[in-house]
């Protein structure tokens, strides 16, 4: 009797349909060639020795941890956004002039120290840490809100956020100008915190106006993931300092107008 | 399949191609252990591993819009680990054998024996029951795979994949891909050759211990 190959009792085993029939009846009669299909089989047997670590029950979230940051944004939407006419007008000629200004305080400084009071650009930039300073500090309060926010307490089944919505597409508009102007002055740092500060209000801004408590929570835990907040609060220090040490309003609208007007 | 959020995978895949890159997060705590099972085999740690699974859902959700919502997006998600994997061990093959050997081909193919790489004297089969060993050796085996019969053996034999399947990850035809697995199986029994004879010729191998 010819006993049958080793890749022909392989393929028997995958279940391959030619020659089946005459297989299976060999084998009936053939112990030399179960034994060897019984040891192919041993084969796959051993390959289930092989522990496969369990990764944890929060792997998942930890994948997303990990790889939130790096999936890009919808460009559609932002190149839209940043691109739509009405937007960039409706942002004015005083605030482009604004960050004119602040360019050149911040990063052209006059040879003379001493000249610094007379020196007209230095009280604008002044002027300027003061509105992103502001910026900032509205920033700071959209983000406090949203994270000292308990919505699983109202036990409501979704959350309005419509508000904080809207000041944070707002806020969007001038953070870009701000992020654009630091990083063509070369504050990098700046320019850093900012951007990260801008993909939190886009998340914001981007969300459906009523959301899930679960969509609300995974809003409030990559403003804690990404310590926004913190970043936000430190370069708000180092303007304050800027200015050599006068208190950077909050976040009170008048003085930006006023701001405004003098520049 | 529905989580705690209860949203389909589908409806994940529309909402997240719709701009909300939150809706991606469903998809990834969802399938991410079943990516990392075929991840580890393949790399064999679990460090690859998990990079592996990280950089099969950053391709998944750039080319998401590629994916047709009619396919399952595990199985798609699957396909972009296991193809990204054997591109990885390929690489790392390639250059393995650089440093190691220049005399080897450069894809460390075939030649590889092994049962070279497995360094300790056969043990007892008493010891290999234990299976801490057997997974060992197994291991090692696999290691010494071609990437291709690795990724072969692994789709075939843990995740059921179809030929069809394998083949479309190897890029070749279901027939290559049928012998790469048959390849794949005969370099592991070799492997286990000392320690499969048990049953019928355990005194061959020795049981004095």
């Amino acid at each position: 009797m010819k006993h049958k190959s080793e890749e022909e009792l392989f393929r028997y085993r995958e279940g391959e349909m030619k020659g089946r029939d005459a297989i299976a009846a060999h084998l009936e009669e053939c112990d030399e060639c179960r034994t060897e299909l019984a040891r192919i089989e041993e084969v796959f047997q051993a390959l289930n020795a092989i522990p496969v670590p369990d990764p944890g029950e929060e792997y998942g979230s930890k994948v997303w941890r990990n790889i939130v940051n790096r999936l890009p944004e919808k460009e559609m939407r932002w190149w839209a956004g940043w691109f739509r006419p009405r937007r960039m007008l409706a942002l004015g000629a005083a605030a482009a002039a604004l960050i004119a200004a602040f360019l050149a305080g911040r990063y052209s400084h006059p040879a003379n120290p001493g000249d610094e009071i007379l020196d007209a650009s230095k009280v604008r930039e002044r002027v300027l840490v003061v509105a992103v300073g502001e910026h900032l500090g509205k920033s700071e309060m959209i983000l406090m809100d949203l994270s000292n926010a308990q919505p699983a307490e109202s036990g409501k089944k979704l959350i309005n956020i419509s508000t904080e919505q809207k000041r944070a597409e707002d806020l969007v508009e001038e953070n870009r100008l701000y992020r654009q102007t630091a990083l063509n002055g070369g504050d990098h740092a700046m320019a850093s915190t900012l951007d990260e500060l801008e993909r939190v209000l886009l998340d914001v801004a981007h969300s459906p106006a009523e959301v899930t408590p679960a969509q609300f929570e995974s809003i409030q835990k990559r403003i804690a993931e990404q310590g926004i907040l913190l970043k936000v609060r430190v370069v708000r220090q180092e303007l304050r300092a800027e200015t050599g040490g006068r208190k950077t309003a909050p976040a009170s609208n008048d003085s930006t107008a006023k701001a405004r007007n003098k520049a | 399949m529905a989580d705690a959020v209860g949203t389909s995978d589908a409806v994940a895949v529309r909402r997240t191609l719709a701009g909300e890159r939150d809706a991606y997060r469903v998809l990834v705590e969802r399938h991410s252990a079943y990516v990392y099972r075929l991840a580890y085999r393949m790399t064999g740690n679990p460090h690859d591993a998990e990079e592996v699974v990280q950089e099969a859902f950053l391709r998944a959700y750039q080319k998401l819009q590629q994916f047709a919502g009619s396919a399952n997006f595990a199985t798609w998600v699957y396909r972009i680990a296991a193809n990204y994997a054997i591109d990885r061990l390929r690489q790392k093959k390639s250059e393995e054998a650089r440093r190691e050997t220049p005399s080897r081909p450069p894809d460390g193919q075939t030649d590889v024996d092994p049962l070279s790489q497995v360094k300790d004297p056969a043990p007892s089969p008493e010891r290999l029951a234990g299976s801490v060993q057997l997974a060992k050796k197994m291991k090692e085996a696999l290691d010494a795979l071609t990437p291709a019969e690795r990724t072969a053996i692994v789709m075939r034999h843990w995740d059921g994949c179809g030929i069809e399947e394998i083949a479309a990850v190897l890029k070749s035809n279901s027939s290559a891909a049928k012998n790469t697995v048959f390849r794949a199986v005969q370099k592991l029994r070799l492997a286990l050759q000392p320690f499969a004879e048990r049953r019928g010729a355990a005194k061959a191998v020795g049981t004095e211990s």
